[in-house]
C-alpha cells in the first residue's frame, strides 16, 4: 500500500512538473513581460537593467528552475493590471469559487445518484422516463445558455432569486469569506450551483443507472435474492455499494473540472470568484494570473486524481491486495 | 412414500420476445420428497435451469410462469405475493449457482453475507448470528473459521468460496435446495468433494435437492432419482440406476451411450446426430423426432406424455416403478414395436 501510494505521489509529482513547464512556455511566447512592463519611452539601458534584474538573460533552464522554486512558494510574481501579488488576488477570490464549486459539485452528486438509482430500479415508470429526458437536456444543452434561461425565469420573471452576484458574505477567520452564513448569500449560490452542477448531475446520473443496471444482472444480486434477502439491502446495500465504485471516480474527477469550468457560470452570474478573474485576465494579456491559474487548475485535478485511486482501494478490498504487491 | 416437499405440477414456462412467445418449459411435473436428490440433465437450453429459477421464484421478465403449479408441501408456491415468496426464499428453498467465483458480493466479508441471511430469517442477534455463521463455516468443512470469517471472498479459492455459497444456501435450514451446475466451474479434484458435502449435508438434515447438471458422473453417483431433459419436456424420469442402466428414451440411451467409460475404450463414443432445436422452431409432435433413429409416423404429429413404460417392457428391462418416459414407443398399444 505504502509504496502504491509514493508511486502515485511520485507520478503527480511528474505530472506536475509538466504543467508548470507549459505554464512557464506561456510567458515566453506570449512575448518579452518586460514590453509590457514599461513604456515606450524607456531608454534601452534602463530595459537591459530590467531585464537583468528580473533574470531574465539566464539560460531558460536556470529561469525555469526560478519559477519552479517561486511556485512551490506560491509567488507566482505580480499581476499586470492590479499591480497586486497574484497569489494574493487568487486567495481573495477563491472562496467564492470553491463555494460554489462545493455546492454544486454535492447537488449534482446527491441528486444524480438520487435519480440514477430510481431510473435503474423503476426502469419503466413514466417518472424514469422524464428523468431520462431531463438528463438528455442537461448533457446538451451549453451551461450558459441554461444559466441564462435559469436567471430569465428565476430572477426576472418570478423573482424569486439574484440574478447575480454572492450576496451578503461574513469574512471568516483571516481571508475566507462564506455566503453559507447569510439568507442573501445562499439565495445567491441557488442559480449558479444548479447552473454549474446541472450537466455534472445529468453524467452521474447516466452513469449510475447504466452501472446499477448492470450491477443488478450479476450472480451475487441473483444469490442474494435466492436468499430471501429484503428487497431494500439487495437494492441500497450490495447493489448500491458496486454501483458506486465507479461512479466514485468519475464524480471526483468532475469534482475538478466543476472548478475549472466555473469560468462561464461565474461570468455569467457575474460571480466573484477565481474563474472570472481569469477570464479578465485572458481579456487582458494579464500572464501571471493565468500561469497561476493554470498550475492552481493542475494541481487540483492532480491532487483529486491521486485521492480518487487511493479512495478506490478504501471502498473495494480487491484492490486493497494489488497495491500491496 | 410421504407428502412430496416439492411438486411441480404441469408447468410451464414461457419468454415473450420480439419475435413471438418461446416456451421455455413445456408441461413438466415431478416430486421430490425429503432428503431426496433428484439430478436433473440435459443439454445447455434444456429448460433445467429455467426450472430451477422457476421454483424459486426468480425468473425474470420477459420470462413468466405461464401455466402449472408448483407446491411446497402442499401449498402452492408460484402464486404467492412478492413479499411471501421472499420469505420463503433462503428460509424454505435455497439456491445454489453455477459459478463461485460470481455468487458472492465481492465488497462484503464472507462473515457479513452469512450473518445478514441469517438474520433476515431468523431472530438472532448479531453476536449469535456470527457463532451460527463460524459454525456453518466449519460444517461446510472451511479451516479456521473463526479467522476466514472476516475475510472477502477473493481471499477464497473456487472450492472454498463454493463451500462459502453452500452455507449461505443452508443457513436458514431450508427444506428444499436447488443446486445448478454447482461444480461445473470447478476443478475436477474439487468437484467430488462439493458433492460428497452437498450429498453429507443434505442427508444429515433430510433437506431434499434438486440438482442440475450435465455431468452423469455425477448424477450416477449423488441422485436418488434422474429426470432427462430434451427442449423443455421431461423425457424420462427415474430411480437413477434405471435410467442410466435402461435408458427407455432414445435420447436417453444416446445421452448414456456417450459417457466414456474405462471398459469400453476401444469402441468410439456414441453420438446423438444433429443438435436440440432451438425454442423458436420446436417440431410438432415429439421434439426429439428430427433427431431419433426410430421415429415413425405418431412421433411427427403428438406431443408424448410421461407414461409408465408398457408391462412388457418393464419385465424384460427389470425396471422399478416410478420410471416414466415420454415416448410412443413405450405406449402399450404401441405403433412400433421397441
Amino acid at each position: 500500500m505504502l509504496a502504491f501510494v509514493i508511486r502515485r505521489i511520485l507520478q503527480s509529482i511528474a505530472v506536475m512538473v509538466s504543467v508548470a513547464l507549459i505554464a512557464f512556455i506561456m510567458f515566453r511566447f506570449v512575448g518579452d513581460p518586460v514590453n509590457q512592463m514599461v513604456g515606450v519611452d524607456t531608454p534601452q539601458a534602463e530595459v537591459e537593467r530590467l531585464r537583468a534584474s528580473l533574470g531574465l538573460n539566464d539560460p531558460t533552464l536556470v529561469q525555469f528552475g526560478r519559477f519552479l522554486w517561486n511556485a512551490l512558494h506560491f509567488n507566482f510574481g505580480v499581476s499586470y493590471q492590479f499591480r497586486l501579488p497574484v497569489t494574493q488576488l487568487l486567495a481573495e477570490r477563491a472562496p467564492a469559487t470553491l463555494e460554489l464549486a462545493f455546492t454544486a459539485a454535492l447537488f449534482a452528486l446527491l441528486v444524480g445518484v438520487v435519480m440514477g438509482v430510481y431510473c435503474a430500479l423503476r426502469r419503466d415508470s413514466w417518472l424514469a422516463r422524464v428523468f431520462q429526458a431531463v438528463s438528455l437536456i442537461g448533457v446538451s444543452l451549453p451551461t450558459f445558455l441554461i444559466g441564462i434561461l435559469l436567471i430569465y425565469l428565476f430572477a426576472v420573471i418570478l423573482g424569486w432569486l439574484p440574478s447575480n452576484g454572492r450576496g451578503e458574505v461574513v469574512k471568516f477567520g483571516n481571508w475566507w469569506t462564506t455566503g453559507f452564513l447569510t439568507l442573501s448569500g445562499l439565495k445567491a449560490l441557488v442559480l449558479p450551483a444548479i447552473t454549474l452542477g446541472l450537466f455534472q448531475m445529468t453524467l452521474i446520473m447516466r452513469l449510475v443507472r447504466a452501472e446499477m443496471m448492470e450491477v443488478m444482472r450479476t450472480d451475487y444480486i441473483k444469490f442474494a435474492k435466492a436468499r430471501g434477502l429484503r428487497t431494500r439491502a439487495i437494492h441500497f446495500g450490495h447493489a448500491l455499494k458496486n454501483t458506486l465504485i465507479p461512479v466514485i471516480t468519475i464524480a471526483g474527477l468532475q469534482l475538478g473540472s466543476i472548478i475549472a469550468f466555473a469560468i462561464i457560470t461565474e461570468t455569467v452570474f457575474n460571480w466573484p470568484g477565481m474563474g472570472l478573474l481569469f477570464l479578465k485576465a485572458v481579456q487582458n494579456v494579464d500572464i501571471p494570473i493565468m500561469a497561476a491559474y493554470l498550475m492552481l487548475i493542475g494541481f487540483l485535478f492532480v491532487t483529486i486524481n491521486l485521492l480518487v485511486d487511493l479512495a478506490y482501494g478504501f471502498v473495494d478490498p480487491r484492490l486493497r491486495v494489488a497495491m500491496r504487491t | 412414500m410421504s407428502e412430496p416437499v416439492l411438486s411441480v405440477r404441469n408447468l410451464r414456462v414461457e419468454f415473450a420476445t420480439r419475435r413471438g412467445i418461446l416456451r421455455a418449459i413445456d408441461d413438466v411435473s415431478f416430486d421430490i420428497a425429503r432428503g431426496e436428490v433428484l439430478g436433473v440433465v440435459g443439454e445447455s437450453g434444456a429448460g433445467k435451469s429455467v426450472t430451477g429459477s422457476a421454483i424459486i421464484g426468480l425468473i425474470e421478465p420477459p420470462g413468466r410462469i405461464a401455466g402449472g403449479e408448483i407446491l411446497l408441501h402442499g401449498k402452492r408456491i408460484d402464486n404467492l405475493p412478492p413479499e411471501e415468496m421472499r420469505r420463503i426464499r433462503g428460509r424454505k428453498i435455497a439456491m445454489i449457482f453455477q459459478d463461485p467465483l460470481t455468487s458472492l458480493n465481492p465488497l462484503y466479508r464472507v462473515g457479513e453475507q452469512l450473518i445478514e441471511t441469517i438474520r433476515t430469517h431468523t431472530d438472532l442477534s448479531p453476536r449469535a448470528a456470527r457463532d451460527r455463521a463460524i459454525e456453518l463455516l466449519s460444517e461446510v468443512g472451511i479451516p479456521a473459521p473463526e479467522k476466514r470469517i472476516d475475510g472477502y471472498p477473493h481471499e477464497f479459492s473456487g472450492g472454498m468460496r463454493q463451500r462459502v455459497v453452500i452455507a449461505l444456501a443452508l443457513s436458514a435450514e431450508p427444506d428444499f435446495i436447488v443446486a445448478d451446475e454447482p461444480t461445473t466451474a470447478l476443478d475436477v479434484s474439487v468437484q467430488a468433494q462439493i458433492i460428497a458435502l452437498i450429498k453429507r449435508l443434505c442427508h444429515e438434515r433430510g433437506t431434499a435437492v434438486m440438482l442440475v447438471t450435465h455431468d452423469m458422473g455425477v448424477i450416477a453417483e449423488t441422485a436418488d432419482r434422474v429426470a432427462v431433459m430434451y427442449a423443455g419436456r421431461v423425457a424420462e424420469i427415474g430411480p437413477v440406476r434405471d435410467v442410466v442402466k435402461h435408458p427407455l428414451h432414445p435420447y436417453a440411451k444416446g445421452l448414456m451411450g456417450a459417457i466414456p467409460t474405462l471398459e469400453a475404450e476401444a469402441e468410439r463414443l456414441t453420438q446423438i446426430p444433429g443438435s436440440m432445436p432451438r425454442l423458436t422452431r420446436i417440431p410438432p409432435g415429439c421434439a426429439f423426432n428430427p433427431r431419433c433413429e426410430r421415429v415413425f409416423d405418431r412421433c411427427r404429429v403428438e406431443k408424448p406424455e410421461p407414461i409408465a413404460p408398457d408391462a412388457a417392457t418393464s419385465a424384460r428391462e427389470n425396471l422399478m416403478p416410478g420410471h416414466l418416459v415420454a415416448c410412443h414407443l413405450y405406449a402399450a398399444k404401441a405403433g412400433g414395436t421397441p
